[in-house]
């Protein structure tokens, strides 16, 4: 980074300090930091998207689909996540695999499982074998994705569920007896409402989210804690910059920043749960409205 | 979105496909230096990733590292996610049960114990061991109370704290840290475990184990591999004859 940086065993206090908290890995520790915000960036609408769906599906007057939503809010609310996160990326992991593998190589003769081996064709494996490690690790990030939208979406839909029954009757039949149709009555005056009753539990289904992104460590994505563990290692002299444990000030160093990230996260959810609350039949919409007359 | 992506990334990844062939992912742990770990740099760095490199140029393969954690490498290693191991894997009969090895390319050594006092407890105290490894085996055996950890770090990290009372690893993993550590010492009489280092295969992949042995063979005969151990873990380290 740095040109006095190119002999670090020369360098001390500060000089040293500086090359070392710029150096390949730190960088990628840095970076590492990126990469959780944009999982969160992700996953979190996939997530509330995945929610709405299942509260749908439950509300729905079609019993299969209601019998649907309700079984998945209710399976994946009871299992432990660390447990359901073992199990579904590998799950999903195989399953895409012998679904290519039964479409791509007919002909292959030798059964999959062998043992403990899980062996598809060659052109079933996901990703190739041959492709750059990039698409590895974006795989792998999928993945992982997919199943925290799993997971919290679940959550999501329970609360979002709950929300929309909290909306004030009069309102839908006020809505019917304007003739509007189910669909509109839906779209236009249930989900706009909904939104103040669901926001205190989807709030707090943010700030676990945050709090739950270490769990991909567990699934080999080089997270922040990940790097943490191992920057903060004690290194010998086969390394440019040896220096005794310090996992506790990078582990430190974890706690500030989740800190400080959940810290920001309220304040912006205290001022959209204002914004939301403008107008509507609740007490925080009754209490602005008296403060503005 | 997330299908969308997910789709995406399928496509390109089979594109890829027709484009590069004959990678071999070679499967390291990554955290036990000297024998491989993450250099300053952000690389896999060590004497296995050296001897890998050497190897595949050898045999005329292109190689790629990857990094798993120690605990789950063989199982990986099994389900595809790569296609060897070279990661200070000590051969077993066990192992050797669910994948096959190439031939040793580190001579068997001895495993040592270290400790804050000579005089360490070390068949009757807690004794640190990285999980899943032979000498982890060896100390639940010995009569001491083992202690398991994830990394070979967090098993002398350990021993610093206090939390055990010796730690037992290879000795060319332990010895840079107990001369660079002015409290940590050698405890208690050196044990000759294992049948050396070797590269995990899969038992399928015999064509593959047959070009990496070839490879090995070759080194050994004309002294590069000795050079080598020299180069990573000082001259009195053990060579082939």
């Amino acid at each position: 980074m740095f040109s006095y940086c190119a002999d670090p065993k020369t360098l001390e206090g500060l000089a040293w300090l500086s090359c070392y908290l710029t150096n390949g890995v730190h960088m990628k520790f840095y970076w590492s930091f990126v990469t959780v915000l944009v999982l969160l960036a992700i996953t979190a609408p996939v997530a509330l998207s995945f929610g709405f769906a299942g509260a749908m599906a439950s509300r729905s007057h079609f019993p299969p689909l209601a019998w649907l939503g309700r079984i998945y809010t209710a399976m994946v609310r009871g299992v432990p996540d660390i447990a359901f996160f073992l199990f579904f990326v590998i799950a999903l992991d195989q399953g895409l695999e012998w679904l290519r593998h039964h479409a791509m190589c007919p002909d292959w003769k030798e059964p999959i499982r062998q043992g403990a081996n899980f062996l598809v064709c060659p052109e079933a494996k996901l990703p190739q074998s041959s492709a750059p490690q990039i698409w590895h690790e974006i795989y792998n990030a999928s993945l992982a994705i997919f199943t925290f939208a799993i997971v919290f979406g679940a959550f999501a839909a329970n609360v979002i569920y709950g929300a929309m029954n909290a909306v004030p009757k009069e309102q839908l039949e006020t809505a019917h007896a304007y003739g509007m149709s189910n669909r509109q009555t839906f779209w236009r005056i249930l989900v706009p409402q909904m939104w103040i009753y669901a926001l205190p539990g989807l709030s707090n289904l943010w700030m676990i989210l945050i709090k739950a992104t270490p769990l991909l460590f567990l699934l080999g994505v080089q997270d922040i804690v990940y790097w943490a563990r191992e920057l903060g290692g004690s290194k010998t002299s086969v390394f440019a910059y040896p220096h005794p444990d310090w996992r506790l000030y990078y582990f430190l160093f974890l706690l500030v920043f989740y800190l400080a990230f959940t810290r920001v996260s309220e304040i912006a959810l205290t001022r959209l749960t204002r914004k939301l609350s403008r107008g509507q039949a609740t007490m925080a919409g009754e209490a602005q409205r008296k403060a503005a007359a | 979105m997330n299908k969308l992506i997910l789709s995406t990334a399928v496509l390109a990844m089979t594109a890829g496909a027709a484009l590069a062939q004959d990678v071999v992912r070679m499967g390291t742990e990554g955290a036990y230096p000297p024998y491989n770990f993450i250099n300053d740099a952000g690389k896999p760095d060590g004497f296995e990733i050296e001897l890998g490199n050497e190897l595949c140029k050898r045999a005329e393969l292109t190689c790629e590292w990857v990094t798993n954690d120690w605990d789950s490498i063989i199982p990986n290693l099994t389900s595809g996610n790569y296609d060897t191991i070279m990661a200070g894997m000590s051969i077993t009969d066990e192992r050797d049960e669910v994948i096959d090895f190439t031939q040793n390319y580190y001579p068997p050594t001895a495993s040592a114990y270290a400790a804050l006092d000579e005089g360490a407890d070390l068949m009757g105290g807690v004794v640190a061991a990285q999980v899943n490894t032979i000498q982890s085996a060896y100390v639940a055996e010995s009569g001491a109370t083992l202690l398991e950890f994830a990394t070979g770090d967090e098993t002398v990290a350990a021993v610093m704290s206090g939390e055990a009372d010796a730690v037992f690893a290879d000795l060319d993993f332990l010895a840079p840290r107990v001369e660079e550590n002015a409290e940590l010492m050698w405890a208690g009489e050196q044990v000759p475990l294992g049948g050396g280092i070797g590269m995990g295969v899969r038992e399928s992949d015999t064509e593959l184990k047959a070009k990496f042995d070839a490879a090995i063979t070759a080194m050994k005969e004309d002294g590069t591999l000795n050079a080598m151990l020299k180069k990573w873990f000082g001259d009195d380290t053990q060579t082939y004859e």
